[in-house]
């Protein structure tokens, strides 16, 4: 059968099983979106590139699959340098496509060409120019191994008009793959799997560090019965939230700079570290020079690069996490916990000033308030995806997750207008799970514009603002290392319930904290997208914080009277 | 110092791939030299790298995550074979000609072209050997130089080969 390049790629995207593709037309791409209109592939339109990306990264955060953006060549993939990024520092896997200038012209610095494939080179996981209609189902099938085996990344695939253009014979059977043949190392390391068999058994202090990898070797229940076999408390990094349910007793809660007091101490005291697919990331680790300084550690990890990059271990696991614990299982024996745990629950006592409970409703609105209410009222059960800042932090401590991809944020670059794009990805992913967007006001002006999109599609989503009237995570910044001078963090926004108005979308505006849980609850019932802003205390700080390069145990706690100390009008 | 040995995909980008991945880690490369190896799809790299050992792994690890590069090994800790070329176009009058002829017999360099002024001497080696001919020939006056920068390999029985090929590819769905 001929068929164009265009057509090739549309047949060749429905084989590989894509439903929905996030993009934005342009010239060089022009030749697709001919093709795209006579497929069965459903394309959105994006109002901005970067959301395309995001949407595409979101939709694979929420499934695991892989997520399918698509561009114009020149600025239409420059504006995908954000979301491309994003995805890489996270290890998603999205496919990017392009639309390149014909490749007679490459090189000429033709009518928006850009030369996508060096600019993306150290941001995606792969990239590859195809200029040749014959090449294109076979590099497409590449794209999709290459993004979603392994540790998983975006990968760009930039196609020359000429070549989406072309016509050529399009047989699918005959377009296998051709990926470079990797010599294949046997990572099983006897020596290592002892050593960490030995340690699991001998620690008198084991704590788990939970992490996304987890997630993405789709090894919840292998991880679950690893913590039941050895006994052993959970901490969970930011991506990892999920991974294990959260109501569960053995699982601490988060670590980190924002984590949790207690986690970070029970860190620092612990004998042994069991990291499973998390990267120690500098907002997980603080100071490396003290950082749990009496503890061996085990590293199962996927990726040879990772092992000591930040933390020297002393057993590495290399290999995919489900496989390395079921591996380990059979091989512990359950020793008595009792005293370390019932320790951490006297670490865990000391916490609870900062506990949202023991705050008086003094007529202030705060965001803790907000989450709070939002998990009570959807039982934790919603997919929440968040932006970057103060809000998202609140979330992670106070909405609590007990499935995993319920929880989609940016992390690795944390990305302010990540959330409202990615959220649209993960409704189109799950349309009938409950998607609510958590977002500050300075992260949603970011991408606002997706909210055209959300209507033009139809799509049912709930947005909840948390309006503070700052970039609020620097202002904190500003205010603990800067004495306060708040400089280029107070913010205007716009009047957000009438904007949403304007896009078509129900706004509301919530100053009161009793309001909050009947709007939450009205904006459920709706089957349609409803926006609320909240405008939340101005000054609140997320507390506790190692402030950057501190040690994990040198966190500043949340004041004793926070209502008085923090208190400014709405 | 470390040495690393790569094979990659013979085409186009692959230096850029991996120059950029260096750069990318903040790893200074000292020397990189590529050629093809007996078979022509394949080429192989020698990097060497202002590094130390952790870097040196950190560079291994990652250049092997590079789709194009089939293997990548750190070969530092183990018994090497290095070798470096120059060209040395060296000033060269009647007076001077028997001394350099006879830094020449001691280095075991040799003269490749011989002009009235100036001599051109090629010397391979290690890359101390090579400074130090550098060293005493530059009272001479060093007029122009090209080093190919080193290529290296394992001794004896350590072979270090790029895998062979297979015929069938794993098959390309991915469910996960
Ligand atoms: C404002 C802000 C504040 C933050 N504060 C915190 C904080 O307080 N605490 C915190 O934890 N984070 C925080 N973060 C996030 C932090 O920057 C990192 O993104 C996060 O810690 C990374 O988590 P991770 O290592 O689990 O996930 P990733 O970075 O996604 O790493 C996953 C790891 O798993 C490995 N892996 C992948 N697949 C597999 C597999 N199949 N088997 C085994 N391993 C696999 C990967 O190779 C990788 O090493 C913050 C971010 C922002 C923006
Ligand atoms: C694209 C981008 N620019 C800048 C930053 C730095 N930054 C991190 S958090 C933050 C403030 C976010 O403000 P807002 O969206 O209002 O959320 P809040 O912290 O107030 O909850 C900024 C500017 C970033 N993370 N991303
Ligand atoms: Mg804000």
């Amino acid at each position: 059968m001929k068929l164009t390049g265009a057509e090739i790629l549309c047949e060749s995207l429905t084989k590989l099983g894509v439903q929905h593709i996030f993009g934005y037309p342009g010239g060089a791409i022009l030749p697709v979106y001919d093709a795209l209109g006579k497929s069965k592939l459903h394309h959105i339109l994006v109002r901005h590139e970067q959301g395309a990306t995001h949407m595409a990264d979101g939709y694979a955060r929420a499934t695991g699959g892989v997520g399918v953006a698509m561009a114009t060549s020149g600025p239409g993939a420059t504006n995908m340098v954000t979301g491309i990024a994003t995805a890489m520092l996270d290890s998603s896997p999205v496919v990017c496509i392009t639309g390149q200038v014909s490749s007679k012209l490459l090189g000429s610095d033709a009518f928006q060409e850009i030369d996508i494939t060096g600019i993306t080179m150290p941001i995606t996981k792969h990239n590859v120019v195809v200029s040749r209609a014959e090449d294109i189902a076979r590099t497409v099938r590449e794209a999709f191994i290459i993004a979603n085996t392994g540790r998983p990344g975006p990968v760009l695939v930039d196609i020359t008009k000429d070549a989406q253009q072309a016509s050529c014979e399009f047989d699918w059977e005959a377009s296998t793959p051709k990926l470079p043949q990797k010599r294949v190392r046997n990572d099983h390391n006897q020596e290592e799997f002892d050593r960490a068999v030995e340690l699991l058994n001998t620690a008198k202090r084991p704590i788990i560090l939970a992490g996304r990898g987890i997630m993405l070797s789709g090894a919840m229940r292998a991880f679950e019965q690893f913590v039941r076999t050895c006994d052993i408390p959970v901490a969970m990094t930011l991506l990892g939230i999920g991974c294990f349910p959260a109501s569960d007793p053995m699982n601490l809660g988060m670590m980190g700079m924002h984590g949790e007091a207690w986690v970070n101490h029970a860190i620092q005291e612990s004998d042994l570290l069991i990291a499973v697919g998390m990267r120690f990331d500098d907002r997980v680790t603080g100071d490396l020079r003290t950082y749990a300084k009496g503890a061996r550690k085990i590293h199962i990890e996927i990726d040879r690069a990772e092992i000591n990059k930040n933390v020297k271990v002393d057993a590495a696991l290399i290999g995919d996490a489900r496989e390395t614990l079921e591996k380990l299982i059979p091989h512990i024996v359950n020793p008595d916990r009792a005293p370390w745990l019932a320790h951490i629950r006297e670490l865990r006592g000391d916490s609870a000033v900062r506990d949202i409970q023991s705050l008086p409703d003094n007529g202030h609105l705060y965001a803790a308030h907000v989450i709070n209410d939002l998990w009570k009222e959807t039982r934790g059960e919603a997919i929440v995806v968040t932006d970057v800042g103060q809000h998202q932090m609140w979330e992670a401590q106070y909405y609590h997750h007990n499935q995993p991809r319920t929880l989609i944020t940016s992390g690795g670059l944390g990305t302010m207008g990540f959330a409202l794009p990615a959220a649209i990805g993960a409704k189109f992913a799950k349309p009938d799970s409950e998607v609510w967007v958590v977002v500050g006001d300075g992260g949603f002006q970011m991408t606002m514009c997706e909210l055209a999109t959300i209507v033009q599609e139809k799509i049912n989503i709930k947005i909840a603002i948390i309006n503070n009237g700052f970039l609020g995570m620097v202002r904190q910044w500003q205010e603990f290392f800067y004495d306060k001078r708040y400089v280029a963090t107070p913010l205007v926004a716009p009047d957000f319930a009438a904007l949403a108005n304007a896009f078509g979308i129900r706004g509301e505006r919530i100053t009161a904290r009793a309001d909050v849980l009947p709007t939450i609850r009205s904006a459920r019932e709706s089957k349609e997208t409803v926006l609320i802003d909240f405008r939340v205390e101005q000054e609140d700080s997320v507390y506790p914080m190692v402030p950057a390069g501190a040690s994990l145990h040198e966190m500043i706690r949340r004041p004793n009277n926070p209502l008085v100390e923090t208190a400014t009008e709405p | 110092m470390q040495t690393l040995v790569a094979y990659v995909e013979n085409k186009p980008g692959v230096l850029n791939r991996v120059s950029s991945l260096a750069r990318r880690l903040a790893i200074n490369i000292d020397s990189l030299t590529v050629g093809p190896t007996d078979n022509p799809q394949i080429a192989r790299m020698t990097i060497v790298a202002h590094t130390d050992e952790k870097g040196g792994h950190r560079l291994e690890a990652s250049l092997e995550k590079l789709v194009d590069v089939l293997l990548a090994e750190n070969i530092s800790e183990r018994s090497l074979l290095e070798r470096d070329l120059a060209l040395i176009k060296v000033l060269a009058d009647q007076q001077s000609r028997p001394h350099l002829m006879e830094l020449i017999k001691v280095f075991r360099a040799r003269v490749v072209d011989v002009a009235p002024e100036s001599l051109i001497i090629e010397v391979s080696g290690t890359v101390d050997k090579i400074d130090g001919l550098l060293e005493v020939l530059r009272p001479f006056g060093v007029l122009e130089m090209a080093r190919s920068g080193r290529i290296s390999m394992t001794r004896g029985g350590d072979l270090l080969r790029p895998p062979a090929p297979r015929e069938t590819q794993a098959p390309a769905v991915v469910t996960r």
